[in-house]
């Protein structure tokens, strides 16, 4: 920080290296995570119990899979964006903090992925009820 | 830059006066870090679980939701299963909290509400929200869990 011209700060050079791009996306999924969680809150509230047979039924109709899966990518990348600011703020040591961002893309990417094929296996009747 | 050691410095954790508005402030931040790993953490688990199988989904019912009276590890699950509520109390309040603190947050970026008191208020509201909705929350599932 505290190097360069105003300018070139705002074109990037400052301590995250860019900045209005990355907030925005975080108000973008922000609302999005806002319409999917209560949506999904209000699901798993109505639904009779929680067993494994009733939850592969709800998944089986493509209007719980379609929301869950937007849900997925949804929440999974505003945590992305958020815990890349809280590491860029308390973590200054430079190898540190790219090993965290590191194990926090692999996080973030892995469980995404991990969830999206498991909504798509059940949707598509991969899992006997 | 002219520095007037009459004025704070700012932050200074130590010495500040703590308002509901700080409050809320590093409540947005300890809630979205806690539902990012431990919200994401059991939700990946949970579907997973449920895409493998039966059995696989039962290892998380039974040790999250509800023991099974018929495993050797009944009394251990009947543990943890408290010890899960706690956490899903603690995550239930943290999403709701979360939520109205970033509602919050978007009427905050449009440049509203920073008169005192409206901002004073609004922190307030999002707390008073946070916990009526984890109660009621609770009480709508309680009867099934
Ligand atoms: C209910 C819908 C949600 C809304 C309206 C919302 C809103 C926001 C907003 C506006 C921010 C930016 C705060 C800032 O710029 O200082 C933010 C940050 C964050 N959110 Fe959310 N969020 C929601 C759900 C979630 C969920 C479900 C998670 C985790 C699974 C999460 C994790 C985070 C994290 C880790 C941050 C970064 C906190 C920080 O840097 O201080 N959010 N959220």
């Amino acid at each position: 920080m505290g190097t360069g011209t105003s300018l070139g700060r705002v074109r990037g050079l400052g301590s995250a290296h860019s900045g209005s791009h990355h907030w925005w996306l975080q108000r973008v999924t922000a609302a999005s995570n806002l319409v999917l969680l209560i949506w999904f809150v209000v699901s798993i509230a109505r639904l009779p119990v929680l067993d494994h047979q009733a939850v592969v039924l709800w998944l089986k109709s493509p209007l719980a899979a379609v929301p869950l899966l937007l849900l997925v990518i949804s929440v999974f990348w505003h945590l992305r964006l958020g815990l890349q600011v809280f590491i860029e703020d308390y973590v200054h040591e430079e190898g540190g903090k790219i090993a965290l961002l590191l194990l926090l893309n692999a996080y973030a990417i892995g469980a995404a992925t991990l969830c999206v094929f498991s909504i798509l296996k059940i949707a598509f009747g991969g899992v006997p009820a | 830059m002219a520095h007037n050691p009459a004025r704070p410095l700012s932050p200074h954790l130590s010495i500040y006066k703590w308002g509901p508005h700080m409050l809320v402030s590093i409540l947005h931040r300890a809630t979205g870090t806690a539902l990012a790993i431990g919200g994401g953490v059991i939700f990946a688990w949970w579907l997973t679980a449920a895409a493998m199988s039966p059995a696989a989904y039962n290892i998380f019912y039974h040790w999250v939701v509800q023991a099974d009276p018929a495993s050797l590890h009944a009394s251990t699950q009947r543990l943890a299963n408290i010890l899960a509520k706690i956490v899903g109390v603690g995550l239930t309040w943290s999403f709701f909290q979360h939520m109205a603190s970033g509602i919050r947050h978007f009427v905050l970026d449009t440049g509203a509400g920073y008169e005192l008191k409206t901002n004073r208020l609004g922190s307030i509201l999002t707390l008073a929200f946070s916990i009526v909705a984890t109660i009621l929350f609770w009480a709508v599932i309680a009867g099934k869990y």
